[in-house]
């Protein structure tokens, strides 16, 4: 389900290809430039306003609700949106504005902490197959092609099967099947810096590799890391929201708009708020983030825009 | 062409085989059995259906136990629906499963490329914006969201269309729908930036030059090309269209495989977990292998190059 | 009447950054089995100008925005785009720089050329395939009835440029509009590719356009010779008026910068800075900031004009330098210095 494929493959090619050396001078300006060039692209400082909006409503609107989302209230079971429940109630009385607050707040997490997961174990991997390169490198990448084929979907809901069910192994397991593009962007990344000319005469020079990873390979391959961590974020939730509809993801108390997009499908014929707040914040989070994240590539990555 | 094929082929198997090993592996360290319940059962007891089922021997012998008789298509009997072979299931289920898929599938590339290279052709005026719009839209819509919507508006508020059970074609409208709707998007973009990469080429301006009209530019120049992204997406579409089966067959109440696996990974149903993770992998091991020969039949430079 | 006669042809883009006149008031004439040579850096608008004539500048952002191209006669910037696609590859066919790219590296060459063929030619799918062949053999491909089956990745790139320019002849155009043809090439290619082109223009009685950024080769092949500077013509005239008597500054500079014209043991000319950003309007001449011969007044008067010479030799005088005294050495950061307003 990753959305990332058609970017990744164009933004390897570009990486892994040597660039003149005053690509790599810019420095500070580069993420000037990209600053100015996501300003100008509506959509996605739209996107980046209504993500934030998204984030503050459910981090700090439990704050503010008078409600609590383990409250239950069977006098006020599955009451529709009114004056004193914004968004209804649910079966057993609880208000379905905090509990979808409370539930972003563990999609969101979910969404972060995995993606996290991901970058460690994609930088590392790549990292180590374009520096090793040679044979090492192609096993390494035959790997992650085989990989990319696989129904790894299925291999997640096995981890959550044998492993059983927390929050904490969502984040391994979900980071654990997501890191595959962010292997092949770093890889190519630094195979593009191996290439350097000037890296070779910087080696001579006596400069430390750490010094020419610092100032040179991060810069370069931080642009297409935050695209890919962009679009990785939506994906991962997309992920969690899958096993917990399922039931096999996110465990009662705890809710995720996964959970909350279930129990509302289960009731929707009578009570169809239910259903639809949740899946709403859901939808919404999901397009502000892939929105977001073309405008990044977009903005960081200009030679990579098509039209 | 027929040795890559047999590589490939070859380089599928092993990947099954890993898939088997694989699975088996996370089967066998899930700590206790299927069979241990909150229900007290009696040890001599417990230890007679372990027996059955052949886990009191070492992991390694249930291993191959297990794989020789998968080689032979017997899958071992369900752990928990007593009395039924996971074959038995398998064969009972997949049908469905199979038409719904395929279904799907039909419905995404018979949308999705279409509209993708309409929207290519016509760039920058409405063809392209309303189709890539709408696609955006469905790329945020994930199964278990677009699925509960289809019903409440088709099946409950206008009452169009049923929306549970599998008892003949119009069971299949909204189903196929919610899982075909999600990859149409993604095909559609994806055709759109093959075919808008391809118009950009050299030789399409060559083309141009020779007189040739823009209709045949599309269909002979362009297409073959342009068609490779969503070409090589097809094994990513099939494995999300299964695992997407598993949602939908779970919302619109369809007995294939899906739901089978769903309650499997919910009550450690170990052997059919295991034998439908292989079944699955092994559709996709095909589909990925179909994807490798039709690209070399398209992009003629890729026979050398490998 | 001549063949092709350009009048006033001008062209732009219009990007989001601004309108860039790529060309700008092109004037030519192009008699019957005539060879007229473009030459100019980068961006000058050479190519835009071919590309015009062909209609076959990407619309939008490029858009013809005034001038005729007479084509015996009939102007074709007034066909209709089926009429103007019966004159594409058929009267007027073009190759093009990059014989890498060119080439549809998904279909076999025989399905090219013979689309080429059968576009225009209502012939069956054999005779077309035997014409194909012929025509690979007339541009020297060997084993060419063999090699018609391949694809354009099994070919070397003068290879290919061979096939390009069979498949521009193959239907006996009466003008042939050659875009740097052996720009991309090896330099001993270069020779049999022009070689190639000449020898079937004298065999065809074709015309040909040679776009060019090397005064060498128009020397060797054209009649005449039109120089663009900032998508405008700076001088022309016959290849000898141009060559043996260059007026422009730029026409000098560039004879200038042929190596093989240049003295042993002197350091290679070069002419230092870069053309000017043509989305800016130019004042005075756009050679001004580069122009290595002494200033005599300063840039800010009106724009200059073509005139005429004597006998078709026409230049776009400016009267801002002095061209009777040497050549200047400039150095860069002066150039950089001047560009800078």
């Amino acid at each position: 389900m990753s959305r990332t494929a058609d970017i990744v493959s164009a933004t390897e090619e570009r990486l892994s290809a040597p660039l003149a050396v005053e690509e790599f001078e810019k420095g500070s300006s580069l993420w000037d430039d990209a600053w100015h060039r996501l300003k100008r692209n509506r959509l996605a400082m739209i996107s980046l306003f209504l993500f934030i909006a998204i984030v503050l409503f459910c981090v700090v609107g439990p704050l503010l609700s008078p409600y609590d989302g383990e409250q239950q209230d069977l006098l006020k079971g599955a009451q529709g949106p009114s004056g004193e429940h914004w968004f209804g109630t649910d079966t057993l009385g609880r208000d379905l504005m905090v509990r979808t607050m409370e539930g972003g707040r563990i999609s969101l997490l979910v969404g972060m902490v995995a993606t996290f997961v991901a970058l460690m174990i994609g930088v590392v991997y790549g990292a180590t197959a374009g520096y090793l390169g040679g044979k090492v490198d192609a096993v390494m990448m035959r790997i992650v092609d085989t990989l990319y084929a696989l129904p790894f979907t299925i291999f997640v809901i096995l981890l959550m099967v044998a492993f059983g069910r927390s929050l904490w192994l969502i984040f391994v397991a979900i980071g654990a099947v997501e890191w595959l593009s962010m292997a092949r962007i770093v890889r190519a990344g630094v195979i593009g810096l191996k290439k350097q000319e000037f890296v070779e005469a910087a080696v001579s020079l006596g400069y430390s590799h750490t010094r020419i990873i610092l100032r040179h390979l991060i810069p370069n391959v931080l642009g297409p890391v935050i695209v890919i961590a962009t679009l990785t974020v939506p994906a991962v939730m997309l992920l969690e929201a899958f096993l917990s509809f399922l039931g096999l993801g996110v465990q009662p108390p705890n809710a995720s708009w996964g959970v909350l997009i279930n129990e509302g499908q289960q009731n929707m014929e009578i009570f169809p708020w239910l259903l639809m707040f949740p899946a709403f914040f859901f939808a919404l989070t999901l397009f502000s983030l892939n929105f977001l994240g073309d405008g990044l590539r977009d903005a960081l990555d200009p030679k990579s825009a098509k039209d | 062409m027929l040795k890559f094929i047999a590589a490939r082929f070859g380089q599928g198997l092993l990947v099954l085989l890993a898939i088997y090993a694989l699975t088996f592996m996370l089967v066998a360290l899930t700590p206790g059995s299927p069979f241990s319940t909150e229900r007290a059962i009696r040890p001599e007891i417990l230890a007679q259906i372990e027996a059955f089922y052949g886990y009191d021997k070492p992991p390694l012998e249930r291993f191959w136990t297990s794989l020789t008789n998968a080689l032979q298509g017997e899958f071992g009997p369900s752990a928990v629906y007593a009395n039924r072979s996971v074959t038995d299931i398998i064969l009972e289920a997949f049908p469905v499963s199979l038409t719904l898929g395929t279904i799907s599938l039909l419905v995404a590339l018979f949308i999705g490329i279409p509209a993708g290279i309409l929207a290519a052709v016509k760039r920058n005026t409405w063809l392209d914006y309303l189709p890539m719009s709408a696609s955006m839209v469905g790329i945020c819509l994930p199964t278990f969201v677009l699925g509960p919507i289809l019903v409440l508006v088709f099946g409950i508020i206008f009452q169009l269309l049923p929306v549970s059970g599998w008892f003949g074609p119009d069971y299949m409208v909204l189903p196929a729908a919610t899982l075909g709707l999600f990859y149409a998007a993604y095909f559609a973009r994806l055709t759109r930036g093959g075919m808008l990469e391809m118009l950009n080429q050299d030789f399409i301006r060559t083309a141009r030059a020779k007189g040739v009209p823009e209709s045949t530019i599309i269909w002979k120049h362009c297409l073959k090309g342009g068609l490779i992204p969503a070409i090589t997406y097809l094994g990513p579409a099939l494995a999300g269209i299964i695992s997407g089966s598993f949602v939908v067959e779970t919302i619109f109440q369809i007995p294939g495989l899906g739901q089978w696996f769903v309650k499997g990974a919910l009550n450690r149903d170990d052997f059919l977990i295991l034998g439908l993770t292989v079944l699955f992998a092994g559709l996709i091991v095909i589909m990925n292998l179909l994807v490798d020969i039709i690209q070399v039949a398209l992009n003629p430079r890729l026979k050398y190059d490998r | 009447m001549p063949l092709l006669d350009v009048r006033n042809l001008s062209t732009s883009f219009h990007l989001r950054s601004g309108i860039v006149r790529a060309a700008q008031n092109i004037s030519l004439t192009l008699e019957k089995g005539e060879t007229l040579g473009i030459v100019g850096e980068s961006g000058s608008g050479k190519s835009v100008t071919c590309y015009s004539i062909l209609q076959l500048i990407p619309q939008p952002p490029g858009r013809i925005e005034s001038g005729e191209v007479l084509f015996e006669g009939r102007d074709l910037l007034k066909l209709s785009e089926s009429e103007m696609r019966s004159i594409r590859g058929k009267r007027i066919s073009m190759i093009f720089q990059d014989p890498m790219t060119s080439l549809n590296p998904y279909l076999r060459i025989s399905t090219q050329l013979i689309e080429a063929i059968r576009v225009h030619d209502n012939m069956d799918e054999d005779a077309a395939l035997k014409k194909a062949i012929t025509a690979l053999e007339e541009v020297g491909i060997p084993d060419a009835a063999s090699r018609v089956r391949s694809y354009p990745h099994e070919f070397s790139g003068g290879m290919r440029q061979r096939v390009m320019i069979a498949m521009a002849l193959v239907n006996d155009p009466d003008l042939l509009i050659a875009d740097e043809p052996t720009t991309a090439l090896d330099v001993t290619v270069q020779a049999q590719v022009l070689d190639i082109i000449k020898e079937r223009q004298r065999r065809l009685g074709t015309a040909v356009i040679l776009v060019t950024h090397d005064l060498g080769v128009v020397a060797g092949t054209c009649d005449k010779v039109q120089v663009m500077y900032a998508g405008q013509v700076v001088e022309s005239g016959t290849t000898d008026q141009v060559f043996y008597n260059p007026q422009h500054a730029y026409t000098r500079s560039l004879q200038k910068a042929i190596p093989s014209l240049q003295a042993k043991n002197e350091a290679l000319y070069t002419i230092a800075g870069t053309p000017p950003d043509l989305s800016k309007p130019v004042l005075g001449c756009a050679f001004y900031p580069r122009c290595p011969f002494p200033k005599v007044k300063d840039q800010d008067g009106p724009a200059p004009e073509l005139t005429e010479l004597s006998g078709g030799h026409c230049v776009r005088d400016c009267g801002y330098c002095d061209r009777t005294k040497p050549i200047e050495t400039v150095l860069a950061q002066d150039v950089v210095a001047e560009e800078t307003p």
